[in-house]
């Protein structure tokens, strides 16, 4: 089995490309952000970190083989085995990690660093998946939706005792997979607006709030058809608006009065940058200059000057679409942006080819991870959304990162080969 | 129906990716703020470096403040220097100096700015000014260089200087950047963020020749510089360098605090250095002759120093063992049978004895005291005793840092049961006669001259304290005193047992071991002498201690005066600590003679093989190699009698 002929053609080839052309694409743009002119650094020097790069696609390559070539059982066999195996991986970082960055989530040997946070995401949807294939489950019911809370919260909690807040907030993107799988959509909704809330409340005005709750329950009877205006409806209408508000209060009551000055201005800056211009508020600012300077076409490959003199920061981890941005212009966001556009909707319509459930529900587990990613990522680059440090999937220099998308995608295309294959026999 | 829930998840990703298309076609092609490209004009950042605020002494008198100096930069690609050695000469630099500092600034860049010269001052930038027309690619930027007016407590302020490579990685916010100056050590490295302000940015406008073309945006990213705080200290500018002048040509330190607030108002530690030699241009050279300089002046001994407390313990055994119940006013010990010497006539109650430093008197105490809780096995009784004798003791703030606000405080030491039994190597294998040393305040104790100036300053409030403190107010005095500072700590001690230990402190002075003319009239001073076991470590003479208030009945000041070196508590320090109290209560020396005595004593050890600073953690009491269990009170082979001094 481990052997069979057709397992490469099996593979779908349409996001083997999609991944093809991030990771080159990713590459280049690390050589970019390193580039500088008085040097020239070859593209393969290994000091440099494109140099390093290369040495992670090849043994990401290799790293693909493998996936390939193992039983297609394995996965779902060992689901929790490798969670319990992530899971002990957390802890150690806990007692043995190294502080980089004042978050203490890496492995350290020789050079290299490895960050077991950057691979919970990919056994917690194994496990996940593993879990939600018992027939029968129903995601409207609190007896089968606990422990799927727990498989979420455990390695959640270990992420962020290694204060590697970015990485935990990605587990948020399993929504969407339990959301296609019946959890009601009354949750996610109450999550964005609980979220939409938080932000506002911080940087408006309390008065304004209460004005726009208002204002929004007025539109929602206004726009309510006459019959359905019915004195319980019109009540838990007001209810829900007097919970908003309570929230709100609540919310700027807890930053402004129980938090301690200095905590108060973490939380601030990660929602409105400018509360800190020297720090975070600095980078959006780079950021945008640089991703607004590119223009339609961009100055060119190499050209860049924003990104070059050190005035993005991070620019080859966190910041690297500033230099795609700046370098190839409203063009290069526009095909970067359709290519991960291409790949997610294309990984939903495999993933609903499954005939497994196991399958389906990883495949879209690998869809919201990577569309959160993306959607913060970038996000935070053009200013819309707040500076959560986590990698742009499979652009960012760094071999954990790198590793766990490879891996996460590959694994959801090697499951995928094996319907294919089912199939052609039948 | 599930399955339809596809369309809404596929509908939410190109929603998002709609949104950040139109953001990106915004920012990148409608909106032309950002685009710097399309212009001639290149858009310079120029980093506009606050002033960082001075420092001042408790009533407003200027300890730190700031002088205008120039720093050149140099730009290779654009320098241009048709004489060299003329240029040189000028700048009062070798040929070598230039070619060397020429070639770092090519290898950080040819096109950037890299420092040249620094702090260059306004005397010699004006010589130099007007020739500088003639060489190319120099720029002076305007900077400024700490200056300290009063010559004095370099310890405790620390200095500024360019940010280290390991403070520079190790930043969680990347505030700082290469070369950027940074407080180290002392107050200036506690109250950075105050004493910095924010650094403000500049976008400029220049075009390809790089003359300035105004600000970009009208200033719309623009952030102003907002100088740094002000720091108002508690320190007592004029006190603080009489006690300077005290410890001329001696070892070891003086601080005093006020024991109702806990503000320190002298902070000497000896021998130090003129802080400006930290701030010139020489800063490297300078600091490397300090750091090379055998008595270390770069320590800041009155919160870095450890000794043995001596004598002056004595006041923590006669408080704790009253409140115990053991030890009683009217409590009478004689010498006999106690295995520590003494210099005493012996045979006194509690306040002769600490007025004469008895030390069989407290031997007495502390066994007592130890074996109060009349457990049978006389191990289990010294373990159990030890450590309520320890926990008592700790509320001293003995054992722990007092969190003093300076960086590198130390914790010196307050032995528990358990590091006696992993001294011993088991429980139950040690007992009193072991630990008795403990009792005059030798053995494993270790403490920092602050911690017996807070134990001074919680006699004379008859039982709190609170921590002592450099700070009297940010931005304004009184201002932004953290709370920890306001907090008073109680040693859980009732008041009515300080008053024989306070007396007792007063006899030392007038008719104890405190040396007569010490006494000075109209000062009140009481005080406890101590003298810290050194002489056993193969040098000549053992530290002098004195700790003590004044006035007695309403404490203004608390004082400890450490000297390293010099022999008896009742001489040296007693003296130091006299005319410092005399000088803060009545603003003037009356006792010139005693001034003159004092400043003219030298202490200063020999240097070889002594080390000046008081060895930590040598054990002073001679163990048994391999503590044997005994069976029986009464050891049956005593450790070599050891003649403990202790005044």
């Amino acid at each position: 089995m481990a052997r069979d002929p057709e397992i490469t053609r099996n593979i779908d080839w349409v996001t083997v490309m999609f991944y093809i052309g991030c990771v080159l694409m990713g590459w280049l743009n690390v050589y970019a952000a390193v580039y500088s002119p008085e040097t020239h650094p070859s593209l393969i020097d290994f000091s440099t970190n494109a140099g390093k790069q290369l040495m992670w696609i090849g043994t990401t390559i290799i790293l693909i083989i493998c996936i390939l070539v193992l039983n297609h059982r394995f996965f779902d066999t060992f689901a929790y085995v490798i969670y319990a195996v992530m899971i002990v991986g957390l802890l150690l970082v806990l007692v043995a990690g190294t502080n980089i960055n004042g978050s203490r989530s890496w492995i350290k040997y020789g050079a290299f660093q490895i960050q077991p946070a950057e691979f919970a995401k990919l056994a917690t949807a194994l496990a996940l998946a593993k879990y939600l294939d018992v027939p029968g489950l129903n995601l409207t019911k609190r007896k089968d939706l606990l422990p799927i809370g727990g498989l979420l919260i455990l390695p959640c909690l270990l992420i962020l005792a290694s204060n590697e807040t970015g990485s935990t907030l990605v587990f948020a993107s399993f929504i969407i997979m339990l959301y296609r799988e019946g959890l009601p959509g009354w949750i996610p909704a109450t999550g964005i607006v609980l979220a939409l809330l938080l932000v506002v409340a911080l940087i408006f005005p309390k008065l304004y709030i209460f004005g726009a709750i208002l204002a929004l329950g007025g539109l929602v009877v206004w726009l309510m058809p006459r019959y359905n205006r019915t004195s319980r409806n019109l009540i838990s209408i007001g209810l829900v608006g007097v919970a908003m508000m309570v929230f709100a209060t609540g919310v700027d009551f807890f930053v402004n009065k129980v938090l301690q000055p200095h905590q108060r201005n973490r939380i601030k800056v990660l929602i409105d940058p400018n509360v800190d211009p020297l720090g975070v508020g600095w980078n959006v600012t780079q950021a945008k200059i640089a991703i607004g300077s590119g223009r339609l076409s961009g100055k060119g490959f190499l050209e860049g000057t924003q990104t070059k003199f050190d005035f993005v920061p991070e620019q080859s981890t966190d910041f690297i679409f500033c230099t795609i941005g700046e370098e190839h212009g409203f063009l290069g966001s526009l095909i970067v942006v359709a290519l991960f556009m291409g790949l997610l909707c294309r990984i939903i319509f495999l993933a609903e080819k499954q005939r497994s459930r196991f399958a389906r529900v990883y495949g879209y587990c690998v869809g919201g991870i990577i569309f959160f990613h993306v959607m913060i990522n970038i996000g935070m680059t053009i200013g819309l959304m707040p500076v959560i440090g986590i990698p742009l999937p499979f652009f960012s220099y760094g071999g954990s990162s790198l590793w766990s998308f490879s891996m996460l995608l590959f694994i959801f295309l090697k499951l995928d080969s094996r319907r294919a294959m089912t199939l052609s026999r039948v | 129906m599930l399955e339809n829930r596809k369309y809404s998840v596929i509908a939410a990703f190109l929603i998002v990716g709609a949104i950040y298309l139109f953001r990106l076609f915004y920012l990148q092609i409608l909106d032309d703020s950002y685009s710097l490209g399309s212009s001639k004009n290149s858009i310079k950042r120029v980093i506009e470096i606050p002033y960082r605020g001075q420092i001042y002494d408790r009533s407003g008198k200027l300890i730190v403040y700031n002088t205008p100096v120039y720093d050149l930069y140099v730009t290779p690609k654009e320098m241009k220097v048709p004489d060299t050695l003329a240029f040189c000469r000028m700048m009062d630099i070798t040929r070598s100096d230039f070619d060397s500092i020429i070639g770092l600034a090519k290898a950080y860049s040819s096109l950037k700015p890299s420092l040249f010269l620094r702090q260059l001052s306004k005397e010699d930038y004006a010589r130099i000014q007007d020739a500088l027309v003639d060489y190319r690619g120099f720029t002076p930027v305007m900077s400024s260089m700490r200056t300290y007016p009063a010559h004095t407590l370099a310890n405790a302020l620390g200095y500024v200087s360019q940010i280290s490579k390991k403070k520079l990685d190790e930043q969680e916010v990347p505030y700082y950047r290469q070369g950027d100056y940074i407080g180290h050590n002392g107050l200036e490295q506690q109250y950075e963020t105050d004493l910095r302000g924010r650094r403000g940015v500049k976008f400029v406008m220049q075009n390809v020749r790089g003359v300035n073309k105004g600000s970009w945006k009208n200033g719309a990213f623009d952030t102003l510089a907002v100088a740094g705080q002000n720091l108002y200290t508690s320190i007592d500018l004029d006190v603080q360098q009489f006690a300077d002048s005290l410890m001329l040509n001696k070892v070891g330190s003086i601080v005093a605090v006020e024991p109702s607030t806990g503000e320190i108002l002298v902070s000497v530690s000896a021998p130090s250095y003129d802080p400006n030699l930290l701030s010139s241009r020489f800063f490297s050279k300078n600091y490397v002759k300090l750091a090379r300089n055998p008595y270390k002046p770069l320590i800041n001994r009155p919160i870095m120093a450890s000794y043995r407390p001596g004598s002056t313990f004595k006041l923590i055994q006669a408080l704790v063992a009253q409140q115990q119940g053991t030890l009683f006013p009217s409590t009478f010990y004689s010498h006999a049978g106690a295995p520590v010497g003494c210099h005493c006539a012996g045979g006194y109650t509690l306040r002769g004895a600490i007025a004469k430093s008895c030390n069989p008197y407290f031997y007495y105490v502390f066994r007592r005291m130890i074996y109060a809780n009349g457990d049978r096995n006389t191990f289990r009784a010294s373990a159990i005793g030890l450590q309520q004798w320890h926990d008592a003791v700790y509320k001293f703030g003995i054992g722990q840092k007092l969190g003093v606000d300076l960086p590198s405080e130390l914790r010196g030491n307050l032995p528990d049961v358990d590091d006696y039994d992993r001294m011993y190597r088991g429980p139950l294998r040690w007992k009193f006669s072991n630990v008795y040393s403990l009792s005059i305040g030798e053995g494993e104790l270790l403490i920092s001259p602050l911690k017996l100036v807070n134990l001074a300053a919680a006699v004379a409030n008859r039982g709190y304290w609170i921590v002592p403190h450099y700070v009297k107010g940010i931005g304004q005095l009184g201002a932004g005193i953290p709370d920890q500072y306001l907090e008073k700590h109680s040693v859980g001690i009732d008041p009515q047992y300080f008053t024989p230990v306070i007396e007792g402190m007063r006899g030392a002075v007038v008719q104890g071991t405190v040396d007569k003319a010490a006494n000075l009239p109209g000062t009140e001073l009481c005080g406890k002498t101590g003298t810290s076991q050194n002489a056993k470590m193969g040098h000549r003479f053992d530290h002098s201690i004195f700790i003590g208030f004044a006035p007695m009945n309403s404490p203004k000041i608390a004082v400890a005066v450490f000297v390293e070196n010099a022999g008896w508590g009742g001489d040296a320090a007693a003296r130091v600590a006299a005319l410092v109290v005399e000088r803060y209560l009545k603003r003037k020396t009356e006792a010139n003679a005693l001034k003159g005595r004092v400043i003219e004593a030298n202490y200063m050890p020999r240097l070889a093989p002594a080390r000046p600073v008081a060895p930590r953690k040598i054990d002073s009491v001679a163990k048994p190699a391999a503590p044997k269990p005994m069976m029986t009170g009464r050891p049956t082979a005593k450790p070599a009698p050891v003649a403990i001094s202790g005044n």
